[in-house]
């Protein structure tokens, strides 16, 4: 009591902390209790001051900015995996149709092919009935003109028969009995 | 030439702030470097961008913040960061204040056992009144570690109601302590420096070459006590929170 007594009246006037000071300067600063009660007015009013700075605009302040910057980085990876997934997809979707339109094409290229086979063979077929049909008269045609050939050498036959027979013998030969004899000798 | 190593833990009082009681209560030497030190946190914080890309002041307050969340995140899980605010004006109060006080003919404030046990009875009471107000009763379960047999119980309970009350002290003294005691030893050594070279002229100025050394390697383990000092005193604070979150270890 009396020492900080002493103290307030040193610091009205100066002359009085230097001839107090001796009293004074035994104690070690730290445990001079005259300046316990300064020091802890000071450290309230400081500290106080100090955690309203931090707590009310500080923390805030500097973690909205890391909060920011974690979210700008999570979108930005976010949003490069999403460019990265429509363009595997994209990717994905271009094989399948290249696939695709490979199966198309063969299959068209096997339809076509078919196709052109069938009528080359309908064709051919249409082609080789005609021919056959065509072979089968001219056959016909061939026997016939035979048979005609045939008939007519049976009548020459007869008739040059009849004629020599009438040159030699003077005798008008029976027609019959003429006929009769080239069969005959046809036969023959 | 006389060393006092013991000046540079002077109280000056710069003007008389009012009185309380028989108190006068006057705006010290101290009281300025604890706003300077407030003033340093608030430019930090408060003055740096808020830019995508930090730059290298940004860079400092965001790993401040990082820090003392991840510390805090680290011991008491995230329920921890109830007292972030707390823990952050504790740790970077107390930081700034030994970086600050390690340069020549400052003050530091740490150096003073008031400050540090009212920063240690804070804490002391924000433990023990939130925990009692969280868990009620179970408070006291970090009285009583499980797994202990029931004969030696008194005794351990004994031991840990001890400890719990005396961690202000601990507190308190091992940054008041660190802090005295770094500053003295730099200032004997820087002073072997003069002396010698005042009481002894040119060879005196020779022989001083090895207490400057060590006064530089002093000065470089200072600078690391500073940080460490300010990080042990707040971890401590996250450990003590934790019991009066999570009691029953």
């Amino acid at each position: 009591m009396a020492e900080s007594h002493g103290e307030a009246k040193g610091q009205k006037a100066d002359a009085h902390t230097e001839a107090e000071g001796g009293h004074h300067g035994g104690a070690f600063p730290p445990f001079d209790s005259s300046n316990y009660a300064s020091q802890l007015v000071s450290l309230a009013i400081a500290f106080v001051a100090l955690y309203l700075i931090v707590s009310r605009i500080a923390l805030p302040r500097v973690g909205g900015t890391i909060d920011a910057r974690q979210n700008k980085i999570e979108g930005d990876l976010a949003e490069a995996q999403k460019l990265k997934d429509e363009s595997d997809a994209a990717l994905k979707a271009y094989e399948t149709e290249l696939a695709n339109a490979r199966s198309r094409a063969q299959a068209i290229g096997n339809e076509t092919r078919e196709k052109l086979n069938a009528a080359s063979d309908a064709e051919r077929k249409t082609l080789e009935e005609t021919l056959a049909v065509k072979l089968a008269d001219a056959e016909k045609q061939i026997a016939t003109t035979r048979t005609n050939a045939m008939s007519n050498v049976r009548g020459i036959a007869a008739d040059a028969a009849g004629a020599i027979v009438q040159q030699l013998s003077g005798l008008t030969p029976d027609a019959n009995a003429v006929n009769s004899a080239v069969d005959a000798s046809l036969k023959g | 030439m006389k060393i006092d190593p013991i000046h540079q833990f002077n109280i000056e009082p710069l003007f008389t702030l009012g009185h309380i009681g028989n108190h006068t209560i006057a705006f010290t030497n101290s009281s300025l470097y604890m706003f300077i030190a407030v003033l340093l946190i608030a430019l930090l914080m408060l003055a740096s961008g808020r830019e995508l890309i930090p730059g290298r002041l940004q860079s400092v307050a965001e790993i401040s913040y990082e820090f003392v969340a991840s510390t805090i995140r680290g011991n008491a899980g995230a329920e921890g960061m109830k007292f972030f605010p707390l823990i952050f004006s504790i740790f970077m109060f107390l930081c700034v204040s030994n970086l600050v006080g390690i340069i020549p003919y400052t003050f530091t404030i740490a150096s003073h056992l008031i400050v540090t046990a009212a920063l240690a009875l804070l804490v002391f009471f924000t433990v023990l009144i939130y925990g009692l107000y969280k868990n009620g009763l179970k408070f006291f379960k970090i009285f009583v570690p499980s797994g202990v047999p029931l004969y030696i119980l008194p005794l351990v309970i004994f031991i840990e109601v001890l400890s719990f009350f005396l961690r202000p002290v601990s507190h308190s003294v091992r940054l008041f302590a660190n802090m005295l005691a770094g500053h003295i030893a730099l200032k004997v050594f820087a002073g072997f420096v003069a002396m010698l070279g005042f009481s002894l002229g040119a060879l005196g100025w020779v022989g001083g070459v090895m207490p400057l050394a060590l006064t530089v390697a002093l000065y470089a383990l200072e600078l690391l006590v500073a940080f460490l000092q300010a990080y042990v005193f707040a971890i401590l604070t996250v450990i003590y929170l934790n019991d009066a979150i999570h009691p029953g270890h």
